[in-house]
């Protein structure tokens, strides 16, 4: 019984675990995202409000026991804008890393796997992209699209996949000539297989490291461009466009909350799921790999 | 070294030419032209407009009259200031931002590697976790959130600065800081970890059994060792300055380029974000050539075999 213990407390997923538990910061951001998602669901069914309703005998208030963030210039609850802005950060930061992670995964697997001629002019590619300012091709292809959701998941998806097709194209030449997979294929296993059942599960690590530190980074540039007017779509809002609402000079200078909660919000959200991929980054690998080649 | 420099000149313009091509092609499938009214112009007026603009042509030939006279630095007309080249409205623009940017960028070197140096000196005492703290606030902060809180404590608050507009050089202190955040604090994080590989490595043990003083072995064997990775992200700064200047130049209300590329977005200025973004690409490439190239210069030990891999 006690030695079955010990054998468990060894497994790699425990000791990943217990190192991840162990970092105070990447416990909090945890934490923080828990919170965020509960309020981004709950909060707006909770208030009796809608975020569509304007009060027109409160506008502009301060937070108050009624108005806990305050209302806006257009009499709405900030407490409920907020939440659905959550939502809008949340959804970005799924979709949009989800996508890359179907791109990146594919394409560099497809790079690592196949190798020589392809490797060099798909790997040529990603150099290419890399020489880019990335967040000006989105701006251009947000003009091209059109401003909305959809198209948010879509420029942030199109645009953030070669981090992570570097790190699984990296890893797949490593391990493609190990001993497991020169078995699997000395049985008959097709590519596909190969690929899907050995390979990829022994780069599970990195990319999902990977995966956690896209999140942050399509949140901020979801709320950038939103900020700037190109990211949601009307009656929709995002923590960017309220911020871009309360920076407005004249609203800095009689209601700096409408500014500050939206500001708040964004920090907070990118604060949090930095934590957690610094935290699992550090689990996964105490020393090695930290982003750099 | 002469071939390596070639061989990554050559890239470099594949890239600059792949860029162009590539915002023309993004520009040319938009749907909806930059002339499209509220109300539909005549038919005669409408297609007096496209031929006086090329429009008419075929895309072949579209690529190549915005092509050729890109070689001479031509940029083409702006579509929604009457008269005016896109080229010469850079000129007049990007200079503010220049300002503003290498200030920021000039900020979080001289502040970042100090501070990521002494970080990995003091590795894990408390003055070290707390900077590590706030770096990791620095960069999850952004530079619009950055920007609004600057200006509201800054100029409407204390009334130290200007709220907007760039007319004194004061007036860049405020928009440089709102900028730097982020490379600073990433900068800092950086400077840290590359130190700590270094200061590990067995030369380093050698140079103190030597009898030289920290400071000593510092200066004269970590430093160039250790100084090369915030060298390669010279390129990433830029253009996260870029970037950043799009939003903070629209906070602080100052006429340069990042704000004017976002206006043009909205005027549908196409040949103007065709312009900026591919001023700025090559801006970014350029200066990734010259990274490339002082990486070979600051570390013999990659040239010969750098140059064979690429």
């Amino acid at each position: 019984m006690n030695e079955r213990r010990t054998e468990r407390a060894k497994s790699p997923g425990r000791l990943i675990a217990r190192r991840f538990l162990r970092n105070p910061a990447a416990v909090a951001g945890c934490a923080m995202i828990v919170a965020l998602v509960l309020y981004a669901l709950f909060a707006p069914a909770l208030s009796p409000r809608s975020y569509e309703d304007q009060d027109y005998d409160h506008i502009r208030e301060s937070p108050s026991r009624l108005f806990w963030f305050g209302t806006d210039d257009l009499g709405r609850d900030m407490f409920v804008l907020l939440a659905m802005g959550a939502r809008v950060s949340l959804e970005v930061g799924l979709f949009a890393s989800l996508i890359s992670l179907l791109i990146g995964v594919t394409y560099g697997a497809a790079s690592g796997w196949f190798g020589g001629r392809t490797d060099q002019l798909l790997m040529r590619i990603v150099d290419i992209l890399y020489g880019i300012p990335l967040l000006l091709i989105v701006v251009n292809l947000m003009v091209i699209l059109g401003s909305g959701l959809q198209n948010v998941f879509l420029a942030l998806g199109l645009v953030y996949w070669l981090d992570m097709a570097r790190i699984v194209r990296g890893q797949v030449l490593r391990l493609r000539s190990s001993d497991y997979v020169e078995a699997a294929r000395a049985l008959g296993v097709g590519h596909a297989r190969i690929l899907l059942r050995h390979l990829l599960p022994n780069t599970m690590g990195p990319i999902i490291v990977t995966l956690t530190l896209t999140i942050p980074s399509a949140i901020f540039t979801e709320a950038f461009l939103s900020y700037i007017g190109l990211g949601v779509a009307a009656p929709r809002e995002s923590w960017g466009t309220l911020a871009s609402a309360g920076a407005r000079l004249e609203f800095l200078r009689s209601s700096p909350y409408l500014a500050f909660f939206p500001a708040a919000a964004i920090s907070l959200a990118m604060l949090a799921f930095n934590f957690v991929g610094d935290g699992l980054r550090d689990a996964l690998d105490p020393r090695g790999w930290s982003g750099r080649e | 070294m002469l071939p390596f420099i070639l061989k990554r000149l050559a890239t470099s313009v594949a890239v600059i030419w792949v860029i162009i091509t590539v915002t023309f092609v993004l520009m040319k499938v938009c749907p909806g032209g930059p002339f499209d009214r509220e109300r539909s112009l005549p038919e005669a007026v409408e297609k007096n407009i496209r031929a006086r603009y090329g429009l008419d042509q075929p895309l072949w030939r579209q690529y190549l009259a915005y092509v050729a006279p890109l070689l001479r630095g031509d940029l083409g007309p702006s579509y929604h200031y009457q008269g005016q080249s896109v080229a010469r409205l850079i000129r007049e623009k990007f200079p503010r931002s220049a300002l503003i940017g290498l200030l920021s960028i000039l900020l979080s070197i001289a502040i970042g590697v100090p501070a990521g140096i002494f970080c990995s000196i003091r590795q894990n005492r408390w003055n070290d976790r707390l900077t590590m703290l706030i770096t990791i606030v620095g960069v999850s902060v952004p530079s619009f959130v950055l920007a609004t809180l600057l200006q509201y404590f800054g100029a409407v608050r204390w009334g130290v600065f200007h709220a907007a507009g760039l007319i004194r050089w004061q007036d860049a202190v405020l928009p440089a800081l709102a900028l730097s955040v982020y490379s600073l604090a990433f900068i800092t994080r950086l400077t840290r970890s590359s130190f700590l590989d270094v200061l590990h490595d067995e030369w380093v043990r050698t140079a103190y059994a030597k009898g030289l003083t920290p400071l000593g072995v510092l200066v004269g064997h970590v430093l160039r060792n250790a100084i090369l990775p915030v060298v390669t992200y010279l390129g990433p700064l830029t253009a996260g300055v870029i970037t950043g200047s799009l939003v903070v130049e629209k906070i602080f209300s100052i006429p340069g380029l990042g704000e004017f590329f976002v206006t043009s977005v909205f005027s549908r200025d196409y040949t103007m974000i065709m312009g900026v973004t591919i001023f700025y690409s090559i801006l970014l490439v350029a200066l990734n050539f010259l990274v490339d190239i002082a990486y070979v210069w600051l570390d013999p030990r990659i040239s010969f075999e750098g140059a064979k891999a690429r």
